[in-house]
């Protein structure tokens, strides 16, 4: 299910003294089973966009095409039940929405919001809990014994219980600690594989970005102002610096390295790993000469 | 001479008192931390870093065990005096405002302590130079970025002059330049001031710029020490579910790909140079 924003426009509390811009004329397509990442500094308009992706919030000007359907400012929609279905959110601290009984209730209550037989929810609920590697006692226990890396899993799996077809992350990771962080990058990235979903990652993190994303869109004062692979965004460091933005963790040691060696490797460095093959590489090159 | 500001003997605190079967919080922690130190406290979620910070000012009090503040055993009449001296920071930017301007969040403490009208203002001034927020003081907290709320935080803080600023992940939810300003800011307050900062974080990069570091796992002190001592450590940190600082990391993958590497480097230039001198500048 593609999605595109053509010319979106939205002003939060329109038409009243306290009219806010938050985005101007944003275009971007999210073609069907790409791993996209949305960065931007805070206030960027990152987190409106992302509302706009199960229409949450309508444009005030401009297109939104979620699949078939088509969202506009001025028509009703009947489908949106139907979006929201397909397009699952993952919003920050996911956690705090978390209020059932118990673990396995709690990941049922949406997908039995939506017509599904109690056994089928009860089912998809268990095969969840084993899915995001929690333990399989915590299913009848109150989500609120659970540590805080727990919660939040129980929460993405509510989400993806109602199998949704585009699954957007609004900073999942935040507060986690580093291997927490790590686990559930790669279960987003596994599910994105493995079952072909596709996936909006909005995130700080430009190290997240270049490592997962196969497309990134920067956005600046509520505008889309780039948009493309990881290779080439990351390639203009002062264009970055315009947009309060970083180069990712690697990429800035590969151009240290380059500096002092007046020499530049053949491929920019997405990730820390690569950029040890690179260098090995480059070593051994050198030692035959 | 060192001299110590905080210390936990043998401290040991639950939450669930009557359940057994629940392992307590924190189980027999013993450390000190003395004047002008900056000590960073890690550990994965759920390790005992937040509760740690709520014994220490008095939020909680342990089982067994005594929590010393300035010398004397934390209690009930010693708490209203032993928090005026100690600022405290948090991790969410946008729970922690009262004023409906920048100067007035700042004052709100010092109002509350009954510090006269003209130390007041001199004092908002003042903190707010100190953590370069001076040019926002009529600014409404919630129109600034998290790096700038958190800043007014601390500033906030230290218009009360406290002994000691503890940082409970107050870094977790910015984002990198955020994180960059207010570490800088704290580093800048020290240089300044003899100021005691304790910071609970599982950011590393932000654990190395204490003096000191304490490992928490599943309740207990694991290891404390320089930065260095404890980033040695290497695979057990990542055991523990932390991580490791970027250069140290690469070092690492580099020699598994067979590079010949001096140490693990804790600094990106100590790496750079090392890989610069045996192997390309030959």
């Amino acid at each position: 299910m593609d999605i595109s924003l053509q010319q979106v426009s939205y002003a939060y509390a329109k038409d009243t003294p306290f009219e806010k811009r938050a985005l101007y004329d944003v275009d971007l397509l999210i073609p069907s089973g790409s791993y996209q990442a949305i960065i931007g500094h805070t206030g960027s308009g990152k987190s409106t966009v992302l509302q706009h992706l199960n229409a949450l919030l309508k444009p005030t000007e401009g297109v939104i095409r979620i699949g078939s359907t088509e969202v506009v400012a001025a028509k009703k929609n009947k489908k949106l039940r139907e979006i929201r279905q397909k397009v699952g959110i993952v919003f920050q601290f996911p956690e705090h929405q978390l209020f059932d009984e118990t673990v396995l209730k709690d990941i049922m209550f949406g997908p039995m919001n939506f017509g599904v037989p109690e056994e089928e929810a009860r089912q998809r609920a268990i095969e969840l809990v084993r899915l995001l590697g929690l333990p399989e006692e915590v299913m009848e226990k109150s989500p609120f014994d659970l540590s805080g890396g727990q919660m939040r899993r129980v929460a993405i799996a509510g989400v993806l219980a109602m199998n949704p077809e585009v699954l957007v992350l609004d900073e999942p990771t935040a507060g986690l600690d580093p291997r927490g962080r790590k686990e559930i990058m790669e279960l987003f990235y596994r599910l994105h594989q493995e079952k072909g979903l596709t996936t909006v990652l909005v995130t700080h993190s430009m190290e997240d970005a270049a490592r997962y994303a196969d497309r990134i869109a920067i956005m600046h004062n509520g505008q889309c102002v780039l948009q493309g692979i990881p290779q080439e965004i990351f390639s203009d460091e002062d264009r970055l610096m315009d947009y309060r933005l970083e180069l990712p963790q690697s990429i800035k040691f590969q151009k240290k390295l380059e500096e002092m060696m007046g020499k530049k490797l053949s491929t920019l460095c997405l990730t820390e790993e690569t950029l040890a093959e690179e260098l090995a590489r480059l070593m051994k090159k050198e030692r035959e000469i | 001479m060192k001299r110590e500001i905080i210390s936990l003997q043998e401290v040991t605190f639950t939450y669930a008192e009557e359940d057994t079967g629940v392992r307590p919080a924190i189980q027999n922690v013993s450390y000190t931390i003395n004047d002008g130190e900056w000590v960073a406290i890690v550990g994965h979620n759920g390790s005992g870093k937040s509760t740690l910070a709520r014994l220490m000012n008095g939020l909680l009090f342990p089982q067994t065990g005594t929590v010393r503040v300035f010398g004397e055993p934390l209690n009930e009449q010693n708490l209203w005096d032993t928090r005026s001296k100690m600022g405290m920071v948090f991790q969410n930017p946008d729970n922690q405002f009262v004023g409906a301007t920048v100067q007035d969040d700042v004052a709100f403490a010092l109002e509350n302590n009954g510090i006269p009208f003209e130390e007041m203002v001199e004092r908002v001034q003042a903190s707010l130079v100190k953590v370069k927020m001076s040019d926002f003081m009529n600014s409404e907290p919630h129109h600034l970025s998290g790096g700038q709320k958190q800043r007014v935080a601390i500033a906030g803080a230290i218009a009360l002059q406290p002994k000691i600023l503890l940082l409970d992940e107050a870094t977790s939810m910015l984002d990198p330049q955020g994180r960059e300003e207010v570490l800088q800011t704290v580093h800048q307050l020290r240089k300044e001031t003899d100021l005691t900062v304790i910071s609970i974080t599982h950011d590393l990069e932000e654990a190395l710029l204490a003096d000191r570091v304490i490992v928490m796992n599943q309740g207990k002190k694991y290891a404390a020490g320089s930065p260095q001592e404890i980033f040695e450590r290497g695979q057990e940190l990542i055991d523990l579910g932390l991580d490791l600082p970027f250069a140290m990391n690469m070092s690492r993958l580099l020699r598994a790909q067979g590079v010949q590497i001096g140490a693990d480097h804790m600094s990106e230039e100590e790496l750079v140079n090392d890989l610069w001198t045996s192997h390309f500048n030959k």
